[in-house]
């Protein structure tokens, strides 16, 4: 875990809210934070080169070169082309889950009922694949292009024999996660419950986003210089920018 | 890791064939039908993808799959979800008794993230899923190839968070099984990789075998 300098000058700031999806470009260089105002979170994401989406977040490829079976401050986000899409710089979480998917909308009216939009209004159920596709729609993306995601502010436990746990209080009010890019990244975003959360009434808490300008990874970053994986899939992202 | 012997004999199979090592291969799998997959020699990954026939947009969706039976790791019992919440396929035996999820497929790209960036031209499993796709399954492509299966391989997750290739549990002969619930195609690479111990460094034909419904 680690935090960043608390006087950075925010090119926007903007909530999401609780049920909200959310997309943009995050240029090389950008930085996004995600704070968790109330915490007990959930936001789903997916990743695409937005120059050529067909190059997109790969779990897989992110997990194995890092070694690792969740995402926190020091790691990558791996497309599947051995690119570096974005570096997690801070997280005062602590583990991001990318192993159990999306809630979808059957699994949603099993667990807080079917509700209606005459009754509810806009705080009508939302799920985060209903979500996603929605704003990849808006990119031209569909079905076809949903890979495993990421879910900030989310812990899944996996015991000694593979057995999972959703671990409630992972995320505390104020907690935050930094994203900064180091490609020009597509950030798909849904502000919806984990599929294992068992809460019974539908909450999707308030979330606050900010992008500012940081610059790409330096020669001494700690994200390019955690493993030398990182090392290799940092210059091959530079490679490609040359 | 309950193991589950079947009752097949291979003698009926209406399809049966070895698949060398480092090769890539697809099929049509009809709903009721029983794909069983032989490490013949031990310790070969068998990296493989399911596809529903009708509508290949739906397809295994390893996150899907790892929630619905809590649990990361596939083993007999374990059903193979699709991306709209449906079971595709289920385990119905397995003499190995561990098989991996998360590993994913080896790629040109991400070999040279992981081991050198001059292996760039080493054989790898995506290779061989897109000269599959494109030789035999036009209505396939790149962004239909997500997360896969590693039959045969051993990816430990702690619950530190830690994850790691290992040497293989399987062994000569041990196979496993699954049952479609739908028409499906398989999509398989017999794993190549040369860096790690998924292969035991060194790639071994499997032997593949379907018997109708």
């Amino acid at each position: 875990m680690s935090e960043t300098h608390k006087n950075e000058q925010w090119l926007f700031e903007e909530p999401l809210h609780g049920g909200q999806m959310w997309s943009r470009i995050l240029r090389r260089g950008q930085l996004l934070r995600l704070t968790d105002v109330t915490g007990g979170g959930a936001v789903a994401a997916l990743f695409f080169n937005a120059d050529f989406p067909l190059e997109r977040y790969n779990m897989p490829d992110t997990l194995k070169a890092q070694h690792i079976a969740r995402i926190t401050a020091g790691n990558v986000l791996y497309s599947d082309m051995g690119r570096v899409l974005c570096s997690v710089v801070a997280d005062t979480c602590g583990w991001h889950d990318t192993i159990t998917g999306l809630e979808d909308a059957a699994l949603s009216r099993k667990k807080y009922g079917a509700g209606d939009y005459q009754a509810l209004r806009n705080d009508w159920h939302r799920n985060s694949r209903d979500n996603l596709l929605v704003e990849l729609a808006k990119y031209g993306l569909g079905k076809r292009d949903f890979g495993a995601n990421l879910n900030w502010f989310v812990k899944v436990a996996v015991d000694a024999v593979g057995n999972l746990s959703w671990v409630p209080g992972n995320s505390k009010a104020g907690d935050y996660v930094e994203l900064r890019s180091e490609m020009n990244t597509l950030v798909v975003l849904s502000n919806t419950p984990h599929p294992l959360d068992p809460a019974s009434k539908y909450q999707a808490r308030p979330v606050q986003l900010g992008v500012r300008v940081t610059g790409p990874a330096d020669d001494r970053d700690a994200c390019r210089r955690s493993c030398p994986e990182n090392e290799r899939g940092f210059a091959l992202t530079e490679a490609y920018f040359r | 890791m309950a193991l589950t012997e079947s009752s097949l004999d291979p003698q009926t199979a209406r399809f049966d064939t070895v698949l060398g090592a480092g090769l890539g291969f697809s099929h049509l799998i009809r709903r009721g039908e029983t794909l069983r997959i032989v490490d013949l020699e031990g310790n070969q990954a068998v990296d493989t993808l399911f596809f529903d026939a009708a509508d290949p947009s739906e397809r295994y969706s390893a996150v899907d799959t790892i929630r619905t039976q809590g649990g990361i790791y596939l083993s007999g019992g374990s059903p193979l979800m699709s991306t709209e919440g449906r079971v595709m396929l289920r385990i119905v035996a397995d003499t190995c008794g561990r098989h991996d999820t998360l590993g994913g497929a080896c790629a040109a790209e991400s070999n040279q993230v992981r081991y050198s960036l001059d292996k760039k031209f080493m054989h790898n499993c995506r290779d061989n899923f897109l000269l599959e796709i494109q030789e035999r399954r036009p209505e396939l492509s790149k962004r239909d190839l997500t997360a896969n299966i590693n039959f045969f391989m051993n990816v430990p997750v702690s619950p530190e968070g830690e994850l790691h290739f290992d040497d293989g549990i399987s062994a000569p002969g041990r196979y496993v099984e699954m049952r479609a619930e739908s028409d499906v195609i398989v999509l398989i690479s017999n794993c190549p990789q040369l860096n790690n111990p998924c292969n035991g460094y060194n790639p071994t034909p499997v032997r593949l075998l379907v018997w109708a419904a």
